[in-house]
């Protein structure tokens, strides 16, 4: 679709055990759920509607062996090869008393590369303007929203969220691509990047 | 109610009253959307005044050189770097009860941890002050950095305690930093999707990163928070190892320990548990956060409070013990004289540190005593005083005498600049904490609603009939099928 403009059968629901069975029904009828919206982290929501793991803790890990390496190579050559300085008359390749810097690099490293791809992957920055399907999203209600394809029957979409136990159901536009130097263009979704959507 | 987690209802709940999500997000959001109190306005003014005056005794300091402390010839470290010990310890109970808590998982940090992280901000914040102007010449500050520069180069020492203090700490603020704000944004996209103002939208909505709440974005943030805790638990130990290192590597009598580390980080915990009191207490009430910092969260802060000054009671027998069984006669000599015989110049220090940190604690082995709030803020403070006493008697009764009698130097006070030095870091903290409770959600709201169906109290009594009934089938297929 032109410019990243879906159009979104939204559905709220006030209590995620009500929400659960919906999301299953949903799938099981084989609408496509786009999100789920919720105001705090409903363990096993991810599971119900087929996302798969998230690797952030594997990048975490890749930084922070990136930390340590750089923490070793540079003071080791520092201290060996560009001015290695006598300090007391001491092995100049004084390993145990690099482990100090060497781990709060690791840490610093991966804490950081960790936040900063959370940030890249979720979108998340000052200034990006998002679609926010509903604004208690974020208080007290549980947003679905199922995005219409060419073949979708809205009526019958809103029909079957309202027997699934919605209290609030609507129709919405929206441009929901990502944004980072591409905001405009026709672009593969994320929804379509991550498998099992 | 099938995804209703059973929780035992002989836990006492964290959530009083009766609480819905939406209710929950009124009461912790709604003291940001109204104008501040009297109250508020009166501390912020002064710590405001505190902050300015510890900038002029700076200014002083940084003008006319560090002589305008009392250092002397042989108290060379003195106000300032006890001042820095004690508030980088502050800051740990902070990461403790965000990271090691969350590790542990205990649910009770959910009411106490955000007000607690910003805390250690603060509190690493103000730490990084002392020996940054106690550099004396503050403008080389720089030089501490290893950069590839025009003086050889000349690179810095990696092999000094010093030196790992500068990445411990600035590590640790960053990390700290990062944990803290990546928890908000979820909050302050509450905050943004409330707002009626367009310039609140605007501001929290730059703040909020944009956060809708998606699914896969929580996927997500549940696994940086538990990576960053992961992470943070070891550096929040690190941390103050390293701070004792500065002490433990030297070989000057009464610092030269192999027990510190451990005492240092204990006493950290201590000491910062015992401020996230004194503000707790402060904040339920000027907030009217009661429901959400329960008696049950303070006893249980109480409870770490006695378990760590108890760890510190046994290092400082331990190391008083060593000191007499290690039979080095400087070593020995910097216990028995200077700190243990009270009527030497500083033994009123160590002992006064001695009552504060190790008999005081033990109150708390009473539950009733536990759970009373005056007496809990009081403790607070008493603990507050005598950890700093410790890092006092740690740096000044090891120096004010050395090696050679005549070199003693003479009874040590500190100047007007030095006191106000210290005031100047507390008006940077309580500044900061004001501005903290007015702009930002003191509870972490989303962590609140997820543990709410299970421990709150009106959901908890729900539990009544799933109880009666496991307690049923228990009999019928465990009591009945054994006879």
């Amino acid at each position: 679709m032109a410019g990243g403009i879906k159009k979104f059968v939204v559905g709220c629901f006030e209590d995620e055990a009500v929400l659960f069975p919906a999301v299953k029904n949903v799938r099981r009828a084989g609408y496509k759920i786009h999100d789920v919206y919720t105001p705090f982290p409903v363990h096993g929501l991810d599971h119900a509607m087929g996302l798969r793991e998230t690797s952030l803790h594997t990048a975490g890990f890749i930084y922070g062996i990136t930390g340590t390496t750089t923490a070793l190579t540079c003071i080791s050559w520092i201290f060996t090869k560009d001015w290695p300085l006598n300090i007391g008359g001491k092995p100049h390749f004084a390993l145990p008393a690099w482990i100090p810097i060497t781990f709060e690099l690791t840490v610093l490293f991966a804490a950081v590369g960790m936040v900063l791809t959370f940030c890249y992957l979720c979108q998340l920055s000052p200034f990006v303007k998002k679609h926010h399907f509903h604004p208690r999203a974020t208080d007290d209600l549980f947003v679905m929203a199922i995005e219409c394809t060419e073949k979708t029957n809205e009526a019958e979409v809103t029909a079957f969220l309202e027997k699934a136990g919605a209290i609030e159901i609507n129709t919405q536009n929206a441009e929901t691509g990502w944004w980072i130097g591409r905001y405009d263009k026709v672009q593969k979704l994320y929804a379509e990047t991550e498998k099992g959507y | 109610m099938s995804l209703l987690k059973y929780e035992s209802q002989i836990r006492e709940p964290l959530v009083d009253g009766n609480k819905d999500y939406h209710q929950v997000t009124e009461d912790i959001i709604r003291p940001i959307e109204m104008k501040p109190s009297r109250l508020w306005y009166i501390g912020f003014y002064i710590s405001v005044a505190l902050l300015l005056f510890g900038v002029y005794s700076v200014y002083r300091e940084v003008t006319y050189g560090i002589g305008q402390w009392n250092l002397n010839k042989t108290i060379g470290w003195g106000w300032d770097i006890t001042n820095f010990v004690w508030w980088v310890g502050i800051g740990h109970a902070g990461t403790l009860i965000s990271a090691i808590l969350l590790l542990f998982r205990q649910g009770w940090r959910t009411g106490v941890n955000r007000a607690a992280e910003a805390m250690t901000i603060f509190a690493v914040m103000c730490a990084g002050q002392f020996p940054i102007w106690h550099m004396g010449r503050v403008w080389m500050a720089f030089f501490v950095l290893p950069y590839p520069n025009s003086r050889g180069p000349l690179w810095v020492n990696f092999n000094s305690p010093l030196l790992w203090d500068v990445f411990a700490i600035s590590t640790y603020f960053t990390v700290s930093l990062l944990f803290w704000y990546s928890g908000l944004l979820p909050d302050l996209a509450t905050v943004r999707d409330r707002a009626k103002t367009k310039l609140r939208k605007l501001l929290y909505g730059v703040a909020s990163f944009g956060w809708t709440g998606s699914t896969k974005h929580w996927q997500r943030h549940e696994s940086l928070s538990l990576v960053l805790a992961g992470l943070s638990t070891p550096l929040v130990l690190s941390v103050h190892t390293i701070v004792s290192f500065d002490f433990a590597t030297s070989i000057v009598p009464g610092w030269h320990t192999t027990i510190f580390p451990p005492y240092f980080v204990a006493g950290a915990i201590f000491s910062g548990f015992a401020m996230v009191q004194t503000l707790m207490i402060i904040l339920r009430k000027v907030f009217g956060l009661q429901d959400y910092i329960t008696l049950g969260h303070i006893e249980a802060m109480n409870k770490v409070i006695v378990l760590t000054g108890s760890i510190v009671g046994i290092a400082y027998i331990t190391e008083l013990f060593i000191a007499w069984y290690g039979q080095n006669p400087y070593e020995w000599y910097a216990f028995k004289e200077n700190r243990a015989n009270l009527f030497s110049p500083y033994g009123w220090s160590y002992w006064l540190m001695m009552f504060c940190n190790v008999v005081s604690p033990q109150m708390f082995w009473f539950k009733k005593l536990r759970r009373n709030i005056a007496f809990t803020f009081f403790m607070s403070i008493i603990v507050n005083i005598g950890m700093w006493y410790e890092r006092f008697v740690i740096i000044v009764t090891s120096t004010y005498r050395d090696y050679l009698p005549s070199s003693w130097s003479t009874y040590y006070s500190p100047s007007i600049w030095e006191i106000g030095f210290y005031l100047g870091t507390f008006g940077l903290f309580f500044t900061c904490f004001f501005l903290f409770s007015k702009y930002f959600p003191v509870i972490a709201v989303a962590e609140i609603k997820a543990v709410l169906k299970t421990s709150g109290e009106n959901y908890k009594h729900k539990m009544t009939d799933i109880e009666k009934a496991d307690a049923e089938k228990f009999y019928i297929e465990e009591v009945e099928h054994a006879h």
